[in-house]
């Protein structure tokens, strides 16, 4: 297996580089990209990358993959390595911290911006809020976003205006909360989004779509709540 | 060669990087170390009550292991059953923990969880519902019904199979809404513990800039999680490495029930993924290579839904005696396609997901290979209902170790004693996060100075960080870590024996000796993975050894604790929690305690399910 793996350590390297490992693997079989990362940090253990749960649920290890954007800890190295090379690179369009880490900020940033947290004012029960399955069932495809990034950062628009545009990730969860019958936000939510960019520098290249590692639909979401805004402006 | 590099690795390149005596300062009313369930309840407590407060995590917190939490959170909030009662849930909960919970802070657990779960609830949790409206509840292990006599009870609240990612996202969204400050992709080293000790903050590592500074605090909290990975195979995070049990160790306080380690029974066959007792709930079951039902051999009541010692027991039993699957006949298989694609893609969506990528099946279809994995850390450091640290006095009474915190799974407070049933460790995690909080704000207006620390109780805080840095030779972390890993699953699994457990103390020693001496090679400044797991390692250490010499000295069977020399339970000598002392390895008991404050006492019976 050829490994061409994206090195960079802002003390020690002028710029990135691209670093070409070998490793034996006798017959990749079950093998993950992260547990190839594993593989190669016991035999150099200055290769960074963020991992934890190794499951898909912790967003942690989103890297570009033979230039395709997934969590490293759920895709098998035999479906993303092409003729037994694999070339590893951090997501595109962040800031690069070292290696395959990326500084996030700017993603977690737009994702505050939409308020993710349930608005209500009004006094709850003492018990729960009731919610009917129907209603329920609308928040699905929503509220499992891990906050990988790996859509974001497929996104063209995204990468030339990650401080306006608030991005796949952000607006799906954005419309998580404008389809929960339990938000009383929603005029607030929607007048925040209405400028040139927020939303409308989406362009519907469906980028995110195919890089979501947990199979979620942004770019519908995106479209609700397009639909919202056209419907208020009437 | 396997491997091939064009340049020599980064390696000794930077000389080390900390100055103890000369650390930054930073400070706060409350440092919560741990981003998880329990600390950023405690932290979203802290932060609305208007208290300078920092939640410091080595990952963002929704990387934290909550998040992986899936069947649901149980609560008696009579959704399924109007005449649920939450002292029903309180005997099961007794009961489950072989008698070695803490009546009191299970009866605090079970009786103010409906509030908690609705605070979550208000919060915006999507849980699933019921056709009324309410929150969905789905029956899970060990569960029943006016205390044991009803039946099966339908208790734990859950948001389809994906219950912790929605409990975390919920509490970090709110913790963004109140202004909780973070300190993310922080590390705590240890404990600054001053000369009267008292907790005065924590020396903690930066690990994007590399930067080691002193996060002052007037009080402490511990929400580091569990250890998981101790063991070679298990359930947990790779995160999972006991953090806060190390930093309490090395601080030379104690830790209690340590050896109680449980084995939940399905985890996927060699990845160890988890696959959640919600699938058993929903009606799910486990089979042997002959396809058949054998928990209706030992748990002829419960059968399936017994609680997951028992569950975890059968199994390996039948695998020892020839009944297991696969080629190597070394695991069981759950059987959940009789339950038909629509209940399976409507209650398990997750599970689905989970089993196709890990164990190449599709339950719709397919049985799922599984075998008991370690999954929780049901020890930790003591503490009261208000989640302050104790230790023992000079007249091995307890003590309250001034200006620490412990809850969630770091904690032990203890409402799982010997066995934790589930859905009970996220109850855990929100009830006991907020009773920490609620008990931080209430020290705070009767006011606390921040507690004075020396330069010495400084260096000692670093000590290890400067140690890792100063090191020139020697073996690799990763080899170690392997190592120690093997000994705990092999020695320390469901079933222990004596002999096997005294020969590992005298390995976990040698090991104690050679990661003293072990290597980082990379000690670079700038987001240094490779300290980070040196660090961990100490950490892994600590935990590995205490529920090693612990194990070895609970002389009896009971819950997760099952041994083929003391198979029975002894309640003459062992109703009773175990307490480790670090420095002279001593193990202590500690007396449970039998007196709720509004039930009679559920006195100790034999368990069966």
């Amino acid at each position: 297996m050829r490994i061409s793996l994206y090195r960079y350590d802002p003390d020690a390297d002028a710029a990135p580089r691209m670093e070409n490992l070998e490793l034996d693997i006798p017959g990749v079989g079950d093998l993950m990209v992260l547990d190839l990362l594993e593989r190669l940090k016991a035999i150099d253990p200055s290769i960074a990358y963020r991992r934890s749960c190794r499951e898909g649920v912790c967003g942690s290890d989103g890297v570009n993959m033979n230039g395709r954007n997934g969590l490293a800890c759920t895709t098998p190295v035999s479906e993303v390595a092409r003729r037994g090379k694999l070339t590893l690179r951090p997501l595109p369009g962040l800031p690069v911290i070292r290696d395959l880490v990326v500084d996030m900020t700017q993603f977690y940033r737009q994702y505050e911006k939409i308020k993710p947290f349930l608005q209500n004012e009004d006094p709850p029960p003492a018990r729960e809020r009731l919610q009917t399955p129907e209603d329920r069932e609308k928040l699905n495809g929503l509220y499992e976003c891990i906050l990988c990034a790996c859509c974001s950062t497929s996104c063209p628009s995204f990468w030339w205006n990650p401080e306006k545009f608030v991005g796949p990730a952000g607006l799906l969860q954005a419309y998580r909360f404008l389809a929960d019958s339990r938000d009383t936000a929603t005029e607030e939510r929607l007048a925040e989004l209405e400028d040139p960019f927020s939303v409308f520098r989406c362009r519907g290249i469906m980028n995110c779509v195919s890089a979501c590692p947990k199979g979620l639909n942004p770019t519908r979401a995106i479209g609700k709540i397009r639909t919202m805004l056209v419907e208020r402006g009437i | 060669m396997p491997w091939r590099r064009r340049q020599p690795p980064v390696a000794e390149r930077f000389a080390p990087v900390v100055d103890v005596s000369q650390l930054p300062v930073m400070e706060f009313d409350g440092v919560i170390v741990g981003g998880g369930g329990a600390g950023l309840r405690a932290g979203l407590q802290l932060a609305r009550s208007g208290l300078k407060t920092a939640v410091l995590s080595k990952v963002f917190p929704t990387r934290s292991h909550t998040v992986s939490a899936q069947g649901g959170i149980t609560c008696a909030i009579a959704s399924e059953d109007p005449d649920d009662d939450w002292r029903w849930h309180m005997y099961d909960t007794v009961k489950g923990s072989d008698y070695i919970g803490d009546q009191d802070a299970i009866e605090y657990m079970c009786s103010v969880g409906p509030e908690a779960v609705y605070e979550l609830e208000h919060m915006g949790l999507p849980f699933t519902r019921t056709e009324s409206g309410r929150i969905y509840q789905r029956p899970f292990g060990g569960q029943s019904k006016n205390f044991g006599k009803g039946g099966q009870a339908s208790r734990t609240c859950a948001a389809e199979d994906r219950t912790g990612h929605a409990l975390l996202h919920t509490l970090y969204q709110n913790n963004l809404r109140a202004g909780t400050v973070f300190l993310n992709e922080w590390f705590a080293v240890d404990l600054v513990v001053n000369q009267d000790g008292a907790v005065a903050g924590v020396v903690a590592l930066n690990i994007e800039t590399g930067e080691v500074v002193f996060v002052k605090s007037k009080a402490t909290v511990l929400a580091t999680g569990g250890a998981g990975r101790i063991y070679a195979t298990t359930t947990n995070a790779m995160t999972n490495t006991g953090d806060g049990v190390g930093m309490a160790l090395r601080a030379g306080l104690p830790v209690q029930d340590i050896e109680m380690w449980q084995f939940h029974p399905t985890g996927i066959h060699r990845a160890g993924v988890l696959v959640t007792e919600g699938c058993r709930g929903e009606g799910g079951y486990l089979v042997n290579k002959d396809g058949e039902r054998f928990m209706e051999r030992y748990a002829p009541n419960a059968k399936d839904l017994a609680s997951r010692d028992v569950v975890a027991r059968s199994m390996v039993q039948e695998i020892m005696e020839g009944r297991g699957a696969g080629e190597n006949a070394d695991h069981v298989l759950l059987k959940l396609d009789h339950l038909g694609a629509e209940t399976i893609h409507k209650r398990l969506p997750g599970i689905v997901e989970l089993a196709k990528t890990f164990a190449h099946v599709d339950p719709v279809r397919e049985l799922i290979p599984v075998v008991p994995t370690c999954h929780y850390m049901m020890g930790g450091v003591p503490t009261n209902v208000h989640g302050q640290a104790l230790t023992q006095g000079a007249g091995s009474g307890d003590r309250v170790v001034e200006g620490l915190y412990a809850i969630g799974e770091a904690a032990c407070v203890s409402v799982h004693g010997a066995n934790r049933l589930g859905g009970n460790s996220l109850l855990d995690l929100v009830v006991f996060g907020r009773a920490a909080g609620l008990h931080i704000e209430e020290t705070m207006r009767q006011g606390v100075a921040f507690r004075a620390a020396s330069e010495t109780d400084l260096e000692r805080a670093g000590a290890r960080l400067v140690r890792w840095d100063h090191s020139v030779g020697g073996e690799s972390v990763a080899k170690l870590k392997e190592e120690l890993q093997r000994l705990m699953l092999v020695n320390f699994n469901v079933f222990r024996s004596g002999e096997r457990m005294r020969a590992s103390i005298h390995q976990l020693a040698e090991l104690r000796e050679r990661i003293g001496q072990a290597h980082l090679a990379d000690k670079s400044r700038v987001f240094n993975t490779a300290r980070l797991e040196a660090l961990e390692l100490d950490n892994l250490l600590e935990v590995a050894e205490a529920t090693a010499i612990v194990a070895e000295a609970r002389t009896e069977s009971r819950g997760a604790h099952a041994r083929d020399d003391y198979t029975e339970r002894d309640d003459e000598n062992w109703l009773c929690h175990s307490l480790f002392f670090p420095g002279e390895r001593r193990v202590a008991k500690r007396a449970v305690n039998f007196a709720p404050k509004t039930v009679d006492t559920f006195a100790p019976t034999a368990r069966s399910y």
